[in-house]
């Protein structure tokens, strides 16, 4: 690297950063500290009590079991359709791709109302689960289904591009070698697409955390039974009492910002390991598999 | 298979050959069994959550007959929600997948005090519920912003708040692939003498082209769809500044359910056309194996 | 933690093993305070003791959609009787409702004027609304009862000055042409206002005191004809618990639990109740059966594409928009 190339690299560096964090700042990190600022305008012990009566920590565990469900759902999902669509040519298959991203055209509140339709009282279902006793719309599996409609796409989304990115040379290697499919899943694909993987997870939790629309609608938003946090949040400042309506959303924020943290833990030596430069280094050892791209 | 002739590995001594013959014959059945349990399970999945009650708003739509779906769906203030909606969606897409790239990039490549923190918040926009963004957006950007910047009740407070909500994905679809590209092509095209924006344009773009396009095919999605955090910076002024998934909540509300269906309709085969065109542009862009 | 867990697998218990039993109450959002109150009042009562409650509060108009949909729901208190009747024709509530000697209402209100602390702008009046410059808030008619009411008394305030229908339906055209912002729910207008936007609120009286008890900075101006809003109760036909649940009513519906609705702003239905308050005393005070009652009214304003409303934001939307 000359000196001249570097001195070019770091000014294109400042407006590119400057550009960037300023947008950051005014969209995300200035709404965000609001959120903060208010939650604790009227004192630390103000905020925390009023997240912490029975039917806020209910609220809180109702919405942990959610995403506890529905986010492992997506994300085997996610995954199992990433690796269909990346690894496999089918008619239909540009069919599928686009209609994992349907749910999110669709504003929550028919999604909600659409639910309604299929599973409750009068829906399509409505007599064949009511025969089984089953209780979908209005109580927690209604929930549930809701939140992973409406936060469907993320993983399919961050994985399938670097699936595709990365092609499956080292698997096409690992079956010749004779490895299971599953083994070639745990330790080839699934490592290079960690990064993706954590992405997708941690943007599916969040908008599990986050949804309301769709919710409010399938919930019946019964509080200390259905009431997500969201709904509480909600109702808290219809109630005018937006201490506990920030303080709410402040918990979200952090559950969130938790989930990124343990998920995208990765120590840089890993990190390098990965990195395409390396793989090319160890094609070259396996004469067998000499490519014919350029 | 990429395996080219002349390549390809020296048989096996005969025994082990038969012992791997008969190991494939013996597992084929639950094998089979094994890989067709995947995609039907996948498809299930689809079904029970999406396509079901997709089925179910297509069959709302259309329970008086294709009349009255038409005429929901071209009625004036039908009309006016979708054009408004049309117009900020697409406006947000091309801006936030442009503004996801800048700070993809430079989250990614560039190195400072802070990078990690801000990483962090990307994602945070989902994570709020819509009405606490809504309201935060309106107290910053609206008649009491402490900023004298005054958006409520303009096309670009809707847009405002359409970026706020998709603007963590179009980061994060940009940003593993990113991650993921193979910096020695890069160096050695540029050792070569190749400049910086030809660098960008025959290396880097084709590798993120996929991602870019899945962010904004996304962003284009939610932002069709988007309600609470809108709503309430935009004044839901009808004819003026009320978003389609207003007006379809307003005939959910009023007995309309039909002609809240229909709109809808109209709203998902759009995004669907806009999703399947992106399909198309990203396989152009993949350099697929065949299998 | 697990017997947590599968309690909220398993959804919401349909009785509870209390002797009182339970009672699933469902309402719109705004008495959510006043239930508070009413509530803690209920379980200190010989019928009150034991009874568990499992409550819901959300837009009126969602709420009934809920319950015909299947929400549980033993008692039902909607903000207008239009939601009443979706109830009632999804079969979950008897058609003799409104048969009772208060036709089946718990709490009555006005519709007033919110505006900000001081009155700056001395809106006092209907008129006031009118006025070049003057910004008005009100929700979407169309996703809100309380809207339907504002809108109402907007109207109905010209009629019982001896104006037209169309002399109402033009000034009902001028203040829509001055409103600059319509929210999907009276408690997002509520938000609206408070965040900086606007001058004049139309909302409940009820809801409107309750914003000045939190400390918002408004004054609350009663304008001099208004609409009596009456907000209408009943005890479903499946109820789970029907003694407990008609013996909670009956409560609402008592001296003593309208003396609360009346401390929480609420104008109690029982008149010797009502005159121990001091609710300001609107000149003209008419009701939505001057004006053809709900059912009526409904069909020929609020339906959205051909209603009275809806034509009136066409026109303005048309001649206004930016396209």
């Amino acid at each position: 690297m000359t000196t001249a190339r570097k001195g070019r690299r770091s000014r294109a560096k400042w407006p590119l950063r400057v550009l960037a964090l300023g947008y950051v700042a005014l969209l995300i990190i200035l709404p965000v500290g609001t959120v903060f600022f208010r939650a604790f305008q009227h004192g630390i012990g103000t905020a925390w009590s009023a997240v912490t009566t029975p039917d806020a920590i209910h609220a809180l565990m109702l919405t942990l079991l959610v995403v506890a469900v529905a986010v492992p759902l997506n994300t085997v999902f996610g995954v199992g359709v990433s690796l269909i669509l990346a690894r496999h040519r089918f008619p239909g298959a540009w069919l599928l791709d686009a209609l994992v991203d349907i749910p999110l055209a669709i504003s929550p509140v028919i999604i909600g109302l659409s639910l309604l339709l299929v599973y409750g009282k009068t829906g399509w279902f409505g007599n064949w689960l009511a025969a089984r006793g089953i209780e979908v719309i209005f109580s927690v599996p209604g929930i549930i289904m809701a939140s992973a409609a409406v936060s469907l796409p993320y993983v399919v989304r961050e994985v399938l591009p670097v699936l595709q990115e990365i092609g499956d040379e080292q698997e096409q290697a690992a079956a010749t070698l004779g490895a299971k499919p599953f083994t070639t899943f745990r330790r080839i694909t699934l490592p290079s697409i960690r990064s993706g993987l954590a992405y997708g997870v941690t943007l599916t939790t969040a908008r599990v955390l986050g949804e309301f629309g769709a919710v409010a609608v399938v919930s019946g938003d019964i509080a200390g039974h259905t009431q997500t946090m969201t709904l509480f949040i909600s109702d808290s400042i219809g109630n005018l009492d937006p201490t506990a309506a920030y303080a709410g959303a402040v918990i979200l924020a952090l559950l969130a910002l938790g989930v990124l943290a343990v998920l995208a833990r990765r120590p840089e030596g890993r990190r390098r390991w990965q990195s395409r430069s390396d793989r090319s280094a160890s094609d070259s050892e396996l004469p067998l598999l000499s490519t014919t791209s350029a | 298979m990429t395996l080219v002739e002349g390549h390809l590995p020296a048989e096996p001594p005969d025994g082990l050959s038969v012992l791997s013959h008969s190991r494939a014959t013996a597992g084929r059945v639950p094998r089979l069994a094994l890989r067709a349990l995947g995609p039907s399970l996948v498809v299930t999945y689809l079904s029970l959550l999406v396509l079901l009650p997709l089925a179910a708003v297509l069959d709302n739509a259309f329970q008086h007959g294709f009349s009255s779906f038409w005429q929901a769906v071209t009625q004036p203030e039908a009309v006016a929600a979708l054009k408004l909606t049309f117009l900020c969606s697409l406006a947000v897409a091309i801006f936030n997948t442009l503004a996801g790239l800048v700070i993809a990039w430079v989250l990614v490549r560039d190195d400072f005090w802070g990078k990690e923190f801000v990483s962090a918040i990307i994602d945070l926009p989902f994570a709020l519920p819509t009405i606490v963004a809504g309201l935060t957006l309106l107290a910053l950007y609206g008649p009491d912003s402490p900023f004298g910047i005054d958006v409520a009740g303009t096309k670009i407070g809707i847009i405002f708040a359409l970026a706020f909500v998709t603007l963590p994905f179009c980061v994060r679809s940009v940003q593993p692939v990113l991650a993921e590209i193979d910096r020695e092509t890069e160096e050695a095209a540029s050792s070569l003498g190749a400049g910086r924006l030809r660098v960008l344009m025959k290396i880097v773009l084709p590798s993120i082209a996929p991602g870019l396009l899945s962010g904004a095919g996304l962003a284009f999605a939610r932002a069709l769809g988007e309600f609470g955090s809108v709503v309430l910076i935009s004044d839901n002024l009808p004819f003026k500044t009320e978003v389609a998934s207003s007006w379809i909540f307003s005939l959910s509300q009023s007995d309309e359910l039909s002609s809240a269906a229909s709109v809808s309709v109209v709203l998902i085969a759009s995004a669907l056309v806009v999703l399947i065109v992106i399909r198309y542009l990203v396989s152009r862009f993949t350099v697929q194996d065949a299998p | 933690m697990a017997t947590a867990v599968t309690t909220l697998l398993v959804g919401v218990p349909a009785s509870g093993a209390a002797t009182g039993g339970s009672v699933s109450l469902v309402a719109y959002s705004t008495p959510k305070p006043a239930y508070a109150a009413l509530l803690t009042a209920f379980a200190a009562t010989k019928a009150g003791k034991g009874v568990t409650f499992s409550q819901s509060y959300g837009p009126s108009g969602t709420q009934a959609t809920a319950v015909a949909g299947g929400l549980p729901a033993d008692v039902v208190n909607f903000s207008l009787s239009l939601d009443m009747n979706k109830v009632v024709k999804a079969g979950l509530v008897s058609s003799s409702w409104a048969k009772g000697p208060t036709k089946g209402m718990v709490t009555n209100s006005i519709v007033s004027f919110v505006v900000r602390k001081g009155n700056p702008k001395h809106i006092t009046t209907w008129t006031g609304l009118v006025k070049s410059g003057v910004q008005v808030i009100t929700p979407n008619p169309f996703s809100s009862g309380s809207a339907k009411w504002n809108l109402m008394a907007a109207y109905g305030s010209q009629i019982v000055q001896g104006k037209t229908p169309a002399q109402a339906t033009s000034f009902l055209s001028k203040m829509l042409a001055n409103t600059v912002a319509q929210p999907s729910s009276a408690s997002t207008a509520l938000q609206t206002f408070l965040s900086g936007q606007g001058d004049v609120l139309l909302d409940y009286e009820d809801d409107a005191l309750y914003a000045k008890s939190q400390g918002e900075p408004v004054t609350v101006i009663t304008p001099p004809q208004t609409i009596l809003i009456q907000n209408p109760i009943a005890v479903t036909t499946h109820a789970a618990n029907p003694t407990a649940a008609k013996a909670f009513v009956a409560y609402l519906l008592s001296p003593a639990g309208q003396k609360i609705w009346g401390q929480q702003g609420y104008r109690p239905v029982l008149p010797k109740v009502a005159a121990q308050f001091n609710f300001p005393k609107p000149k003209t005070l008419f009701s939505i059966q001057k004006l053809g009652g709900w059912t009526k009214v409904n069909k020929s304003f609020f339906t959205p594409t051909k209603g009275k409303v809806a034509q009136i934001e066409q026109k303005l939307g048309v001649s206004t928009a930016s396209g």
